[in-house]
């Protein structure tokens, strides 16, 4: 199963048969692997592949239900997370496990103190990150709260606590979510030289270009099972996707020219400040025309978010927006969603879990929101609920959700089925605008095909689309233009067909190629 | 004023001062490592119940606090089952701890002693007796400082100075040891402690059973230093005001007696002028009396600046993947 076993040394970690279920949902099944000390393995998986699940085992979250975890050549119970931590294995986790308002030092020791007393423990723990940092281009301030860190720094300090704590196996869940794409680069680097100083890693991610730039082995999971496991150099992005999905799939989308008709939207010096009085949009302007989508590339937090909440009717600002050439209500009584709505913009919110579902309702309930004063669902004083459930019916139908049943409640359905539903409802409203934000955060790949091809028809049909995503491959493939936000401004508009990732990447790390630092 | 009379007042303030600065502190080490706790005021309550019965029964008052101590240790654990354990809702279980002390300690204080849910007073050894420090008397014939030595410093009871010492003690805790760094992250980020191998469930609890021991001090500082015995609903809010204090003094031990001091103060002068003009405007007792309570809704209702509490507070930890 594995190849390149470099001559009989045993492997850094090896799992035979692990199986875990929870309730009636085999989440691993029979799962195998072995991973050769000082290499990089890849694991890819859609959501619900079962990663998480065997990492949280590896990690003692879980017990697995049957099976053996070898760590160096022999058999390594590992009950909770000191277990794991004795054995040498270190996690980074997606959601960084920090303590905001600690210093780097104290969150690198939390956990791993040497005595009561802080003071010695602090002392050696500053004395080991110098050496560490020289040693691996891990270079933190000891003594920065790590709220004011950058992610890509609390990253660091996530590996820094690893290695502190002498692992000699990393593990790490999709690292790169969140990074821009230098920071990944950076990271990638560190990667590498730690692997070659002899640690074994091993790298959660859904981004197949990662997993062949990077990894030495990939193994492959799905629904539970581990299916294939290879040498990287032996594979490609479209053998690997094939195997995830089960099925063959679409890379690139397809989609003709575009044909822009009038302009749709006109933004002009919209500023927004956050809760905290600190600006977040410093005077954006940008168009959107009939039939084109708009692209807004950049790394999460630059103001992406606020565009679309402000544009949304969610959050307040000043400026000027026009739909269709009529003002938008941006401070006043007017601004707030039903407005929005009436007015002909369709919002497909960023945080569907929160914004743009209740989780807890069903979804022929969701599939009204927003819309439920509408006369066709209204019989009277009283809602319709029979025309909501057939409407819910005719939407699941159309928009491919598995599984249709109206009355299962919105958690039950897997993330791409709950953006089905969220875009039935927005896109059969016939918008002018659609504000769409991270269509596919959370998504398998199977759908996210199907979720760009609606994106498209609806431009096809001549509307304007406004897309926010922090996913680069998705800017580029569905944008008919694309508009880089930094730190709260439009840094720049390029065409997808002559820009280039790396002219995109270094405008959303705020590097303008035409006018130097910005 | 003259000296002796500020003297007066910041004595009263410092006797009054101390429950409050007790169960400010019990409430710092609960919130700090993520249980908000309502039932400050319950845990007080009985454990000033519990104390003054058994310091009367047997005519010790060391016996009374321990029994305070095993009182409020109890209503902790309740709470630490119902918080923690079963990942209740912390406010819920705290108004509960509250209803439960205060039913209950009439109820008992009415079976055992039958007067009407007081206990008996306390008298002699069944009584904190105020501690004269070394000097004292030698030292009141020097100006000013010798007056403040022996009339504001010295005299106290035990549990007074106690509750002092344990103003630097608590902060050496939190911000010197493995155990205050575990605890104060638990407060914000329970998953990071979890993570690091180390139990979220374990530090909660040793916090709550801080705190528990904390308000059990308070409550028998009540009920037998502060009064001899014990009256129905005696602690009459100081729970409260004690978290009031300590979102004044942003879960920060050093400012949580200076916050706690402030209340004192005010109740002192309350209770020294019952009734006070104002540029000719006569305040009635009511108001003098209402201060420390108005203070309070003030302090709450955010007028000291922005207070974040620790950021999992009131949440139970439920690991996830």
């Amino acid at each position: 199963m594995a190849a390149g076993r470099p001559g009989a040394a045993p492997f850094a970690i090896e799992l035979r048969g692990i199986s875990k279920a929870f309730g009636p949902v085999q989440a691993n099944r029979d799962i195998c692997l072995q991973v050769a000390r000082g290499t990089i393995h890849g694991i890819v998986g859609e959501n619900g592949a079962g990663k998480s699940t065997l990492m949280s085992i590896l990690y003692g979250f879980y017990r697995a239900d049957a099976g053996q975890i070898l760590i160096g050549g022999s058999p390594t119970p590992i009950p909770d997370s000191q277990a794991a931590i004795r054995a040498g294995i270190g996690m980074v986790f997606q959601h960084f496990k920090l303590v905001p308002n600690f210093t780097v030092l104290e969150n690198v020791i939390l956990g791993a103190e040497d005595g009561a007393r802080l003071g010695p423990s602090l002392a050696k723990a500053r004395r080991a990150l110098q050496a560490l940092a020289r040693e691996h281009e891990l270079e933190v301030d000891p003594d920065a709260l790590v709220e004011d860190l950058s992610v890509g720094h609390q990253q660091r300090v996530e590996i820094l606590k690893a290695l502190y704590r002498q692992a000699e196996i990393l593990i790490l869940d999709e690292p790169t979510g969140v990074l821009t794409p230098a920071e990944a680069n950076h990271l990638f680097r560190i990667l590498r030289g730690l692997s070659e100083r002899g640690k074994t890693i091993i790298l959660i991610t859904h981004k197949l270009r990662e997993i062949m730039d990077i990894t030495d082995h990939v193994s492959v999971m799905r629904r539970g099972e581990m299916v294939a496991t290879m040498r990287t150099a032996d594979t490609s992005p479209e053998a690997l996707a094939e195997l995830m999905v089960g099925r063959k799939v679409l890379s690139r989308v397809e989609k003709g020219p575009a044909r822009p008709g009038r302009t749709v939207l006109e933004v002009e010096d919209l500023r927004v400040c956050d809760a905290h009085g600190i600006e977040r949009l410093k005077g954006v302007s940008l168009t959107v025309r009939a039939g084109e989508i708009l692209g807004i590339a950049g790394v999460a937090g630059n103001g992406q978010s606020d565009l679309l909440d402000v544009l949304g009717g969610i959050a307040r600002g000043t400026g000027h927006v026009r739909l269709n050439g009529r003002a938008l209500d941006l401070s006043g009584r007017g601004c707030n969603g039903h407005a929005r709505r009436k007015a002909g913009i369709a919002h497909v919110p960023e945080d569907r879990q929160n914004l743009g579902m209740i989780m807890d309702f069903t979804a022929w309930e969701n599939v009204a929101f927003g819309y439920q004063g509408d006369p066709r669902y209204r019989r009277g004083p009283l809602m319709d609920n029979d025309a909501l459930r057939a409407d819910c019916a005719g939407k699941m139908a159309r928009f491919d959700v598995r599984p249709p049943i109206c009355d299962l409640p919105a958690k039950s359905f897997s993330g791409g089925n709950q953006q089905k539903l969220i875009l039935a409802r927005e896109i059969e409203r016939n918008p002018d605008l659609l504000l769409i934000g991270q269509p596919t955060r959370g998504v398998d790949i199977g759908a996210i095909e199907f979720i760009h091809q609606q994106i498209v028809r609806l431009r096809d049909a001549g509307k304007a689309v406004l897309l926010v995503s922090v996913e680069l491959d998705e800017i580029l493939g569905l944008s008919d233009r694309i508009a880089v936000m930094f730190d709260g401004r439009i840094m720049g508009v390029r065409d997808p067909a002559t820009t280039s990732e790396r002219a995109l990447g270094l405008l959303m790390a705020g590097v303008d190629d035409d006018k130097g630092a910005a | 004023m003259d000296l002796p009379t500020a003297l007066q007042i910041l004595d009263s303030m410092i006797r009054l001062g101390t429950p409050l600065l007790l169960a400010c502190l019990a409430g710092l080490f609960s919130e700090r490592a993520g249980i908000f706790d309502i039932g400050l005021e319950g845990k007080m309550l009985s454990a000033a119940f519990l104390s003054a019965a058994v310091a009367f029964v047997t005519g010790s008052v060391w016996l009374g606090v321990l029994a305070g101590l095993v009182a409020a240790l109890m209503m902790s654990a309740i709470h630490g089952l119902a918080s923690i354990t079963f990942r209740g809702n912390q406010l819920i279980s705290g108004v509960a701890i509250n209803f439960l002390a205060s039913g209950l300690t009439v109820l008992l204080g009415q079976y055992w002693f039958a007067l009407g849910g007081r206990t008996p007073s306390l008298e002699g050894a069944a009584r904190f007796q105020p501690i004269t420090l070394p000097f004292a008397q030698e030292l009141r014939e020097v100006p000013v400082l010798g007056l403040i030595y022996a009339e504001l410093i010295s005299g106290h009871t035990a549990l007074v100075y106690l509750a002092f010492a344990l103003v630097p003690l608590s902060w050496w805790l939190l911000y010197r040891t493995r155990f205050g760094l575990r605890l104060r992250a638990v407060g914000e980020n329970p998953a990071a402690v979890d993570t690091a191998g180390v139990s979220v469930v374990g530090i909660r609890y040793a916090a709550v059973a801080i705190c528990g021991l904390l308000t059990g001090l308070a409550g028998a500082y009540l009920a037998c230093g502060l009064s001899a015995g014990f009256v129905k609903e005696m602690t009459a809010g100081r729970g409260y005001i004690a978290l009031a204090a300590l979102i004044f003094a942003k879960w920060r031990p050093w400012q949580a007696l200076a916050a706690t001091m402030l209340f004192g103060l005010l109740e002192a002068v309350a209770n020294r002028y019952q009734s006070l003009d104002l540029w000719g405007v006569p305040l009635p007792v009511q108001f003098m009396q209402a201060l420390p309570y108005i203070l309070t809704v003030v302090i709450l209702a955010g007028f000291v600046g922005k207070a974040i509490p620790p950021r999992a507070g009131g949440q139970p930890y439920v690991k996830e993947r």
